[in-house]
C-alpha cells in the first residue's frame, strides 16, 4: 500500500502577520518534550490509527510547520531515524522534503539535512520586494533568501521549491515581476504561488478587513496578478499541474500530489491531518494533551470514516485541482460506477459555462474555470 | 350553591396593549386558582404553540376554567377567554370578547395608555363588556400608576381609583384582581330551559375527534347526544362530547348550560363547518334568532407561496390542507408561476399572519419555501363593465381592457409622543394617507387619524412607524372601504428577462421610487455571477430603473490547508448550502428572501 508521512512542526522563530497555521515560538526544552512525544506517536501509530507498517511503501514524507527549519539537526535526525526504523529502508526514489525559513538556511545546516537523507527543500520566499517582505512580518530578507537558495544547492540539493505569494497589500504587476525575476535567475525545481487569504485571528485580519480591505488587490487585479504567475512561469518553462502548483518536468511534488489523488498518508504531529483506511483523522491541537498522549487513540480530535459519496466528492474536488483533472475511467474503477452517471448534469452544465473541460478520459478545469475554482467543486458535493 | 352556578360564573378576558403583562397576569391567575402549581407551569400557559410563545403574541383564541375560593367563602368559576392580540385577528377578537360578561384592562404602569388599549378597550365596551383597569409593572423604576390612572379615567373615562396596582411578573397584587374579578365582573345571565343558542369563539381540528368547538353558551343546554345545527352554515351534526377547559387539555363533562363556557365535538370533519362568530343550536328545538356579529372571514393580504424545490408541491397542497383545519381563516387556490413553477395563492387576514403561516409550514412540515411579494385585493373595473377581484398583479389586465381600479383604504389611529407627531404626519404623508384629525389625549401624547391605502401599510409600515418614532408609536387600523386610485403594476426584469413572481401594484406616484429602491435591494440581494446582470424596472414595458450587479472575476482558494481536507470541505458544503436557498430563474439565481424584497423599500 503506497503510503505518504507527513511531519508537523509546530515552531517558528516568530509567527508571521498573515499566517494561521498551526505554530508558534517555543524555547528548548518545549521543542525537545515535542521531538519525544513525536517518536512515541510514531512506536504507536500502528494501534493509533490502525495501519499495517509492513504492508506501506512510503512514496514520500513531508516535515512542514511552521519552520522545522528552526529545530536543531539532532531533531529532525532522530525522527527520521525512528521512521526509517518501522517504515524503511528508504530509497532514493523516496521524496523527504523538509520546509525552511532562509533565515534559519545557512550552509552548515543545510549540508546536515542532506546528509540526513533529505532530498527535497522548500523554502518561503514570499516575495523579492523588500517593503513586501517587512509588510508580512517575514523574519529574513531577499539577500537572505538567496544566500539560502545558493548554499542549498552548494549542500546538494537538486530539488527546490520556492514558495511565492500573490495577492498581497498594494501589490502591482511590477512588483511581482520583480519576484519573478529573482525566480527566473535563480530557477528553483518547484514553485508554489499562493493567494494571500485574510485568515480570522490573525493581525491581517484586524487590519485588512472593513476599512482595510481596499488596501488589497481588487478581484481583478488579483486574477490578473495570478496569470502573470502562470504566463511568466510557463514561459520559462514550468509545467502548471495544479492550481497554485508549478514545476520543471519531473519535479512535480511527489507529496502534494498524493493528497490531491487520494493515496493514504500518516499525519504525524500537533494537529496534523492523516487519511488512513479511507478515515480523515486529525489530532488534538492541544499541545498538552498531545505530550501526554500522542501514542494513544486518545490524541486524536476528529475521525470521520468516508462514506462512497465523500469519496466520490472528494475525488472531484481534489481531482480537478490538479490541471489534468479526474480520470473517468480511473473514477469508474474506484466506485464501479461511471462519473457521468452520478455527475451527468453537472457536467453538463459547468462544460456549457466554459469551467470545464471534457477530452477523451479526463475532467478537467478551463482556465476560466481556474477562476471560479470553489464554485465549480461546490458543485461536486452530492 | 356551587359554582357550577350561574351566578357563580365569571367569563372574562383580559385586554392589553402588546408587551403590558396580559399573559403573564393569565399565568399568574391560572397559577394562584391552584390550577397548577407554579413548578408544573411552563411561562405563559395560554399561549401554548411554539410560536406564540416565542413572538410573546397570542394567534389563537385559548380558554381556561379555574375556580377561585373568593374571601366571601364562596367558590367561583372563572372562565378566561384570552383573546388574539393584533390587529389583523380583530374579527376573532370581537367574538371571543362577546363570550365574556367583563374584561380586565391591563395598563403598563409606565407607558400608560396605548393605540390598542384604546382599540381594545373601545372594542370591549362595544360588546357591553364591564371593564376594570389593573396597572401592571408597578415594580418598574420608571412606573409611575397614579399618572396612569389619571389617564384612564380621563381618555377612556372608566373609574380606575381602586384599580389593583400589580406586578404580574412577581406575583404582586393578584389577589386584589381576583377579587374584584368577582365583585366587578357581572355573573352570566340566559336561560337553561330556552332553546339551545350558543356562539362559537374558536375550534380546533383533532385528528381523533374531528373539530374541538369552543362555545360560550347564551341559553339553553348542551350534552351528549343533542341533535345541533350551526345556523350560518346551516350544517347539522349530533353531539359526540362536551366539556370544559382544563389547563392545556379537555376535560369532558355532562353537560354545559346557559352561561358556560366549554367545548363539544360531534365528528365534524370539515373546519369550515365551524366558523368563528356562528350560533349553534339545537335542529329538535331551534332558537328564534342567531346570535349578532358573524361575519364571514375575509383575506386581506395575498401572496403567492412556492416550495423552494418543485418536487415537494404535494407536500406543501398537504401541509396547508392541515393548517387550514385549524385556521378557517386562511385561504389558498393552486396557481402557477413562470418563474416559480407550482404552488398557491394564498389568503390571510394580514402581515402577521401571513408570516405566522409561513413559519408554521417551514417549522412545522419541514419545507422550504418562496413566498412572494404580498397583495392586497384590488378592484379592477373593467371597460365592458365586468368587475374582478385582483389578488395576483400577474393576473391584471391589459391597460386597454380597465377603465378604473380601486383599492382598499383603512382608517387608522396613531398615538404617539409629542415630539414624533411631525415624523410621523410626514410618514403618513408619503404613504398616501390623508389626514382626518389629531388630538391631544393628553399634554405629550397625540392620537393621529389618517385613512391610508392598505397597500401601503402591509409592507413595512409597522416597521416604519417603529424606527421614526424610535418605538413610540403604536398602531391600529380597521378596514374602511374601497377607493378610487390610480394604479399601476411595476415589472422586475432580472437579465432581460421578466420575473412574473416579482410584479407587484404601485400607485403610479410611487411607481419610480419604488422600482428604483427594488433593483437597489435586488442588487444587495443577488449575489453576483459568473457574468454581469442587469435589474430593470419597467412600467407598462417601459424601463424606469436599472442597476447592474458586477460579474465575479474569481471564486478560489489557491491554499492548500496542509492536508486537512475536512476544513476545505466543509468550505464547499457552506457555499453549496447558500445555492440551495437559491432559485433559478433563467441563468440567474435569485435567492429566497429576494421576492420578499419589496417589504423592506423603506430605506430611510
Amino acid at each position: 500500500m503506497p503510503l505518504g508521512i507527513y511531519v508537523h512542526i509546530p515552531f517558528c522563530v516568530r509567527k508571521c502577520l498573515y499566517c494561521d497555521f498551526l505554530s508558534f515560538p517555543a524555547g528548548e526544552e518545549e521543542k525537545s518534550a515535542y521531538v519525544e512525544a513525536l517518536l512515541r506517536e510514531i512506536d504507536g501509530a500502528a494501534a493509533k490509527f490502525g495501519i499495517e507498517a509492513g504492508d506501506a511503501q512510503i512514496g514520500s514524507i513531508y516535515i512542514g510547520g511552521g519552520t522545522p527549519g528552526c529545530l536543531d539537526t539532532v531533531y529532525i535526525n532522530k525522527i527520521l531515524c525512528k521512521l526509517d526504523e518501522i517504515y524503511g529502508p528508504f530509497s532514493e526514489a523516496t521524496e523527504i522534503t523538509i520546509e525552511i525559513n532562509p533565515a534559519v538556511g545557512e550552509l552548515t545546516k543545510l549540508k546536515g539535512l542532506s546528509e540526513l537523507g533529505i532530498n527535497r527543500l522548500s523554502i518561503g520566499l514570499q516575495s523579492a520586494n523588500e517593503d513586501e517582505l517587512r509588510l508580512l512580518g517575514r523574519i529574513h530578507d531577499r539577500e537572505a533568501f538567496k544566500a539560502c537558495f545558493e548554499s542549498a544547492r552548494e549542500a546538494g540539493f537538486s530539488n527546490i521549491n520556492v514558495d511565492i505569494m500573490t495577492a498581497l497589500p498594494g501589490q502591482t504587476g511590477e512588483k511581482l515581476n520583480t519576484t519573478l525575476c529573482l525566480l527566473k535567475e535563480l530557477s528553483p525545481d518547484h514553485i508554489s504561488a499562493y493567494s494571500l487569504i485574510i485568515e480570522e485571528g490573525t493581525p491581517f485580519y484586524d487590519m485588512y478587513t472593513g476599512e482595510g480591505e481596499k488596501l488589497l488587490p481588487s478581484e481583478e487585479e488579483e486574477r490578473s496578478l495570478y496569470w502573470q504567475v502562470r504566463d511568466t512561469l510557463t514561459g520559462l518553462g514550468y509545467g502548471h499541474y495544479e492550481i497554485s502548483n508549478f514545476a520543471k518536468p519531473g519535479f512535480e511534488s511527489r507529496h502534494n500530489t498524493s493528497y490531491w489523488k487520494r493515496i493514504p498518508y500518516l499525519g504525524l504531529g500537533l494537529g496534523a491531518s492523516g487519511l488512513i483506511n479511507e478515515t480523515r483523522y486529525k489530532n488534538t491541537d492541544d499541545m498538552r494533551t498531545y505530550l501526554r498522549a500522542s501514542g494513544e487513540r486518545s490524541s486524536i480530535a476528529e475521525a470521520l470514516s468516508l462514506s462512497g459519496k465523500d469519496r466520490m466528492e472528494e475525488t472531484m474536488f481534489l481531482g480537478l485541482r490538479m490541471r489534468e483533472g479526474v480520470s473517468m475511467s480511473s473514477f469508474y474503477a474506484d466506485f464501479g460506477v461511471s462519473l457521468r452517471e452520478i455527475y451527468g448534469e453537472e457536467l453538463e452544465r459547468l462544460r456549457a459555462q466554459g469551467l470545464i473541460s471534457i477530452l477523451k478520459d479526463r475532467v478537467f478545469l478551463t482556465d476560466k474555470g481556474t477562476d471560479y475554482g470553489n464554485y465549480v467543486f461546490s458543485r461536486f458535493l452530492l | 350553591m356551587s359554582y357550577t352556578d350561574q351566578d357563580r360564573i365569571r367569563n372574562f378576558c383580559i385586554i392589553a396593549h402588546i408587551d403590558h403583562g396580559k399573559s403573564t397576569l393569565a399565568d399568574r391567575i391560572i397559577e394562584s386558582t391552584g390550577l397548577l402549581t407554579s413548578r408544573e407551569m411552563q411561562a405563559q400557559v395560554l399561549d401554548n404553540m411554539d410560536l406564540e410563545r416565542e413572538r410573546g403574541i397570542t394567534i389563537k383564541a385559548q380558554a381556561v376554567r379555574t375556580i377561585y375560593k373568593a374571601k366571601d367563602g364562596n367558590e367561583y368559576c372563572f372562565n378566561l377567554i384570552d383573546t388574539p392580540g393584533h390587529v389583523d385577528f380583530n374579527y376573532e377578537v370581537s367574538r371571543s370578547l362577546a363570550a365574556c360578561d367583563g374584561a380586565i384592562l391591563v395598563v403598563d404602569a409606565a407607558q400608560g395608555i396605548e393605540a390598542q388599549t384604546l382599540a381594545n378597550v373601545y372594542l370591549a365596551l362595544d360588546h357591553d363588556l364591564d371593564v376594570f383597569p389593573v396597572i401592571n409593572k408597578i415594580d418598574l423604576p420608571s412606573a409611575e400608576p397614579d399618572r396612569v390612572v389619571a389617564e384612564i379615567e380621563d381618555v377612556i373615562g372608566i373609574e380606575a381609583q381602586d384599580a389593583p396596582r400589580i406586578s404580574a411578573k412577581n406575583g404582586i397584587g393578584i389577589d386584589e384582581v381576583l377579587e374584584q374579578v368577582v365583585k366587578k365582573i357581572p355573573a352570566p345571565t340566559g336561560d337553561p330551559d330556552a332553546p339551545l343558542r350558543a356562539l362559537i369563539f374558536d375550534s380546533i381540528y383533532d385528528s381523533y375527534k374531528g373539530a374541538i368547538v369552543f362555545i360560550r353558551l347564551m341559553d339553553g343546554t348542551i350534552k351528549k347526544g343533542t341533535p345541533i345545527r350551526m345556523m350560518a352554515t346551516g350544517a347539522s351534526f349530533e353531539t359526540v362530547e362536551v366539556g370544559y377547559f382544563g389547563a392545556g387539555q379537555f376535560i369532558p363533562c355532562d353537560e354545559l348550560r346557559a352561561g358556560m363556557v366549554g367545548y363539544f365535538t360531534a365528528s365534524i370533519k370539515n373546519v369550515s363547518d365551524t366558523a368563528v362568530g356562528d350560533t349553534v343550536t339545537g335542529s329538535d328545538r331551534p332558537c328564534s334568532e342567531p346570535l349578532p356579529g358573524y361575519k364571514k372571514v375575509l383575506s386581506m393580504v395575498y401572496c403567492g407561496v412556492y416550495p423552494a424545490d418543485g418536487a415537494k408541491y404535494p407536500d406543501l397542497r398537504d401541509a396547508l390542507e392541515k393548517l387550514k383545519l385549524n385556521d378557517a381563516s386562511l385561504n389558498y387556490e393552486p396557481e402557477t408561476s413562470v418563474a416559480l413553477g407550482f404552488g398557491f395563492r394564498c389568503g390571510f387576514l394580514g402581515l402577521l399572519h401571513l408570516e405566522v403561516i409561513q413559519e408554521r409550514l417551514e417549522r412545522e412540515y419541514n419545507l422550504d419555501l418562496v413566498t412572494t411579494a404580498p397583495s392586497v385585493i384590488y378592484k379592477v373595473h373593467k371597460t365592458n363593465g365586468e368587475v374582478i377581484d385582483l389578488t395576483n398583479p400577474t393576473n391584471l389586465p391589459d391597460p386597454s381592457e380597465i377603465d378604473y381600479m380601486e383599492e382598499p383604504v383603512v382608517s387608522a389611529e396613531i398615538m404617539v409622543t409629542k415630539d414624533f407627531v411631525g415624523p410621523i404626519m410626514e410618514l403618513c404623508q408619503e404613504r398616501r394617507g390623508r389626514y382626518v384629525s389629531m388630538e391631544y389625549i393628553e399634554q405629550s401624547r397625540a392620537l393621529l387619524k389618517y385613512e391610508l391605502p392598505l397597500n401601503e401599510i402591509i409592507y413595512d409600515f409597522f416597521d416604519a412607524l417603529k424606527s421614526r418614532s424610535r418605538g413610540y408609536a403604536s398602531f391600529d387600523y380597521d378596514l374602511k372601504g374601497y377607493e378610487r386610485a390610480t394604479l399601476v403594476r411595476l415589472d422586475i426584469l432580472v437579465n432581460h428577462e421578466e420575473v412574473d413572481a416579482l410584479s407587484f401594484i404601485v400607485h403610479s406616484d410611487t411607481a419610480y421610487e419604488r422600482g428604483r429602491r427594488m433593483c437597489e435591494k435586488l442588487k444587495e440581494e443577488i449575489p453576483r455571477h459568473l457574468f454581469e446582470i442587469p435589474i430593470q424596472a419597467a412600467v407598462g414595458g417601459k424601463i424606469i430603473a436599472r442597476e447592474t450587479i458586477k460579474a465575479l472575476r474569481k471564486d478560489v482558494l489557491a491554499k492548500c490547508y496542509g492536508g486537512d481536507i475536512t476544513r476545505k470541505k466543509k468550505l464547499l458544503e457552506k457555499q453549496k448550502e447558500g445555492k440551495k436557498r437559491m432559485r433559478q430563474i433563467g441563468s440567474v439565481e435569485i435567492p429566497q428572501k429576494a421576492f420578499m424584497s419589496v417589504l423592506k423599500l423603506d430605506g430611510e
